[in-house]
């Protein structure tokens, strides 16, 4: 993609666009911490409470022994329109989604309906997880019809909802497989392999899991090395684990070949879902010959990413897996004297047990059935379809060199001889969220950009043009960067080497 | 609006006419030629799923969740409904802190940084541990990542963790996974009259001991009396001492810095959220010996290029995004909003507030135990200790058939053995409390 369109319409000038962070200064700091506003102590037991300020009592009675309580608690004691003004604060100093293109690569950094927060904030949702599986039909029916829907998307037999994030859902995945393996008599099996490209989660995981990563170099296409993955596989092969497309967004064109020969080895083919935003409607892991996957709903399916989760990473299998997945599962019951379905809890037979306290992030779910509810067929199909239009035409519009093709709902371009978090740093200023960068390695200075299906034409230029500012940029345009954000480039080495990791660290050091 | 959205997703902004720009850019006739899928692995087929207006939908996921029964849970158990203020929901909900991500980019993320911070240093304030992560997925998650820690710090020649008989299964089962990948081997240990049976762990610790886990309150609502003991116990046999509970019951419990822990886990979300199916907030904190083996995230103090301070996070070699299978956890997305949620609401509370419903959960459990206890066919609580927010009743009726009567009635318990429910206060009305009473007069007789 490395011709220029001549597209007749005048592309923005990214000159024009400037971006300024708002920032509440006071005593030459960014918004004071609640810390700063106040500090109350409160004196627990029969000492009382100094500084009870009427609401019920003179505080001097603990209901509980001296030997069973703390001797104070200090926090900060401020009012409802003071904490109002904090937090409203603080939020204008975060660029989130909705403050303008969020090119991720990787993280699928689409639009989140409004809508589907209302859904999730329905009295009815809020419901405790001891409850009667009778008092909780409707809870039970949502995550039935979510399991259905996510095992008809990914073309898998039966799905799990209760890992609560994609890495959480690679456990599950590396869990049921060492179950299955186990289950099997093949317990030797202590190998997982990991293309070096992959997300650093699945290497984690695969050690939590306690298997040897094994390393599996890209060919020069930036696909999967045939020989090297024939050479990897053996009896000790657990499964391989594969993202498709992969971080390049390239389709693993092999992919029916490498089923066939982690099978025959009898490895498990495990799916990791990150990139399945590219695939919706028109291909499916589960017709790949993958046996286990995890969905990222917080990336396909639109719900918010909250700063960094919460998030939920169901995980589909095959037929031959269901029985070792986490417990328990949701299936249909009797229908009831009126015709009406029902549904109850179960446990697999051969269950690996639970890998949450409960059944995952709930709210989550519940906003990740209203979205594909509210999208169906058409819209889910249409939503990868823009995704990857999205990215090829912001990848045409580029000045910067994109090694890997044909790529789809991602790419990554190389910055070439400017530093990629310099280049990250000074897109900032133009308004708009940088790509991921410096990864994958496999591509030098890395900028890898995932724009999704909810960006216009018109900010996809917008995006475009902040890149190609950057491009001809100098270096030291690029190390001072940013200079219109509420923090300035941030000491990233200081904050390592002397952690102040909470208000007591800092206390007194900076109010004198 | 756009017409073209009729049968597409209704979140992709393009006009026909752009998209055809679009395409010819890019030069393809259609998106379709964009896809590089080889054909015997294309889909051809249907999800069957209807497209649905956002009216619609909204109504869909009404009617199913109209199916949920209207109860006053008395429910607890380490997930508790707890009224959440207002203030909560619409600063939570304001969009920037909703829709952005990991903060990658510190300097256009500093409002969710000092966010996460102030979580961090409720944290330390509670437990008196110096350090506090900004957050795992649940409990029983961060009690398995606890458990991780463990081994990777402890150099004894034992693998064995002792958690308690009366652990809940969903954190055992998630603990057991957690550790399936290690030497480590979970082992119980028993409770009398709902805590630690001392002398009994006493004799079950040993130097193969890498990590003893206890709760404080316990799962059954009663208060810990011994945990200076165990810290002790635990210390001289260089086990970790790893200690379950969360931000209200710890604004007046013992402060686990106090008597010995080198841990603490937990449901920090107990504020913040409602009940929520049990979708939770892993609170992890930890000593500052162990600050280069902490999973999961850390927002640390630094000073940006006007010397201004400015938070970023920190330490990340740590994380898998950097150490791969050498990281400390294999955790990424995690439940940052939930903590903001958490640190808004107990910014709400306040101290006084904390403590004050810390307290009330210890005598509104007495309270309602007593009226309990007065009613025909009725002991409460079955343990002889002191109790917050919750308590087992011994009931002559069978628990399971009670927990049904009641349940027609309108209310939630939990069955915790055959003649045993358990019953808790927090977030319930004096008013519902009256009439649970009441009901339960009823059925109990």
């Amino acid at each position: 993609m490395s011709e220029r369109s001549d597209d007749a319409s005048a592309a923005p000038r990214a000159e024009g666009v400037r971006y300024d962070q708002a920032r509440y200064v006071e005593n030459g700091q960014y918004e004071p911490l609640l810390s700063e506003k106040d500090l109350t102590r409160v004196e627990i037991g029969a000492e009382g409470d100094e500084t009870d300020d009427g609401d019920g009592g003179d505080g001097s009675d603990s209901p509980l022994p001296d030997h069973l309580t703390r001797d104070s608690l200090e926090l900060p004691e401020l009012s409802e329109p003071e904490l109002a003004r904090h937090y409203t604060r603080l939020s204008q100093m975060i660029y989130g989604i909705d403050s303008g293109p969020y090119p991720l690569g990787s993280c699928t950094m689409k639009y989140n309906p409004k809508f589907t927060e209302d859904v999730a904030a329905l009295p009815k949702a809020a419901v405790h997880p001891d409850r009667s599986e009778r008092s909780l039909q409707g809870t039970l029916e949502l995550l039935y019809r979510l399991q259905d829907y996510l095992g008809r998307i990914g073309g898998m037999d039966a799905v799990t909802l209760q890992p609560p994030a994609g890495a959480a859902g690679e456990f599950v995945g590396i869990r049921v497989a060492a179950a299955y393996h186990e289950h099997n008599g093949e317990d030797h099996r202590d190998e997982v392999i990991v293309p070096e490209s992959a997300h650093g989660t699945n290497f984690a995981t695969a050690a939590l899991g306690g298997y040897d990563v094994v390393s599996l170099p890209s060919d020069d296409e930036g696909r999967v090395d045939l020989e090297a993955l024939e050479a990897a596989l053996s009896e000790q092969t657990a499964a391989l684990m594969l993202t498709n497309p992969n971080t390049l967004g390239l389709f693993e064109r092999d992919i029916e070949r490498i089923a066939e020969m982690v099978h025959d080895v009898g490895g498990l083919l495990y799916y990791d879902g990150a990139n399945l935003n590219a695939l919706l409607g028109r291909a499916r892991p589960g017709d790949m010959g993958f046996d286990v996957m995890h969905y990222n709903v917080h990336k396909t399916f639109a719900t918010p990413h909250g700063g960094g989760g919460p998030g939920a990473g169901p995980v589909g299998v095959v037929d031959e897996l269901a029985p070792f997945l986490p417990a328990p599962r949701v299936r249909e019951g009797d229908k009831t004297k009126s015709g009406e379905s029902t549904y109850e809890l179960f446990d697999p037979e051969h269950t690996i047990g639970h890998v949450h306290g409960y059944q995952g992030n709930w709210l989550v779910l519940v906003k990740a059935f209203a979205y594909i509810a509210r999208l169906g067929d058409a819209g889910l199909s249409d939503a990868s379809a823009k995704a990857v239009l999205n990215a090829n035409y912001l990848a045409s519009q580029l000045e910067y060199d994109i090694p890997y093709e044909p790529f789809h709902h991602e790419f990554v371009a190389s910055a070439g001889d400017q530093d990629a978090a310099d280049v990250a740093k000074r897109m900032l200023d133009y308004g708009v969220h940088p790509p991921t960068t410096k990864w994958p390695e496999i591509v030098s200075e890395a900028l890898m950009t995932e724009p999704t299906e909810v960006e216009s034409k018109g900010t996809l230029d917008r995006l475009a043009a902040a890149f190609n500012a950057v491009a001809a940029e100098d270096d030291e345009t690029l190390e001072a960067a940013p200079g219109r954000t509420t923090a300035r480039r941030i000491d990233q080495t200081s904050a390592a080497r002397n952690p102040r990791l909470s208000w007591h660290a800092i206390g007194n050091t900076d109010d004198e | 609006m756009h017409g073209s959205h009729a049968t597409g997703s209704p979140y992709a902004p393009h006009t026909d006419a752009e998209r055809s720009r679009m395409l010819e850019a890019v030069g393809v006739e259609t998106e379709a030629d964009l896809f590089d899928i080889p054909t015997a692995v294309q889909f051809d087929g249907k999800f069957g799923i209807d497209a649905r207006s956002e009216r619609e939908t909204r109504r869909l996921v009404r009617s199913i969740l109209g199916r949920n029964s209207d109860l006053t849970e008395l429910l607890g158990r380490g997930h508790y409904g707890y009224y959440v203020p207002s203030l909560v929901d619409h600063l939570a909900d304001r969009s920037e802190f909703l829709t952005s991500y990991t903060q990658y980019q510190p300097e256009v993320s500093q409002g969710f940084l000092q966010a996460l911070f102030e979580y961090q240093s409720l944290l330390v304030e509670l437990t008196g541990l110096e350090i506090a992560n900004c957050s795992m997925y649940d409990a029983a998650t961060a009690l398995g990542e606890a458990a991780t820690l463990a081994e990777r710090v402890r150099d004894t020649s034992g693998h064995r963790v002792l958690v308690p008989d009366l652990l809940r299964e969903g954190r055992r089962s998630t603990l057991e996974n957690y550790v399936a990948g290690t030497d480590l081997e979970i082992e119980e240990y028993p409770t009398d009259d709902g805590n630690v049976d001392l002398a009994a762990l006493e004799e079950q610790v040993n130097e193969k001991s890498v990590m003893v886990y206890a709760e404080n309150p316990t799962v059954r609502g009663t208060i810990e009396e011994s945990l200076t003991a165990i810290g002790d116990l635990a210390a001289a046999h260089d086990a970790l001492f790893v200690l379950g509970s969360d931000p209200v019951a710890l604004s007046v419990l013992q402060r686990p810095a106090d008597v010995g822990a080198d841990v603490v886990v937990g449901d920090a979300s107990v504020l913040g959220l409602p009940t929520s199916y049990g979708m939770g907030l892993g609170l992890f904190a930890t000593s500052e010996d162990y600050l280069r083996q902490v999973p999961g995230r850390l927002v640390g103090v630094s000073e940006d290029a006007t010397d201004r301070r400015a938070y970023t996070l920190t330490l990340q070699t740590r994380e898998q995004h950097i150490r791969r299978e050498r990281a400390t956890s294999n955790i990424c997305t995690n439940q940052a909003w939930v903590a903001l949620r958490t640190a808004m609401h107990a910014a709400s509370l306040g101290p006084n507030g904390m403590v004050d419903l810390a307290e009330r959960g210890v005598t509104r459990a007495s309270d309602l135990a007593a009226r309990l206890d007065a009613l025909v066919g009725v002991k409460a609580p079955v343990h002889d200790r002191h109790h917050i927010r919750e308590f087992v009743a011994h009931v002559d009726q069978p628990a399971a058939a009670i927990a049904e009567d009641l349940e027609k009635r309108g209310f939630a318990v939990h069955v915790v053995g055959e003649h045993l429910i358990q019953v808790c206060v927090a977030g319930v009305t004096d008013e519902r409390i009256d009439s649970f009473v009441a009901a339960f007069e009823e059925v109990a007789r």
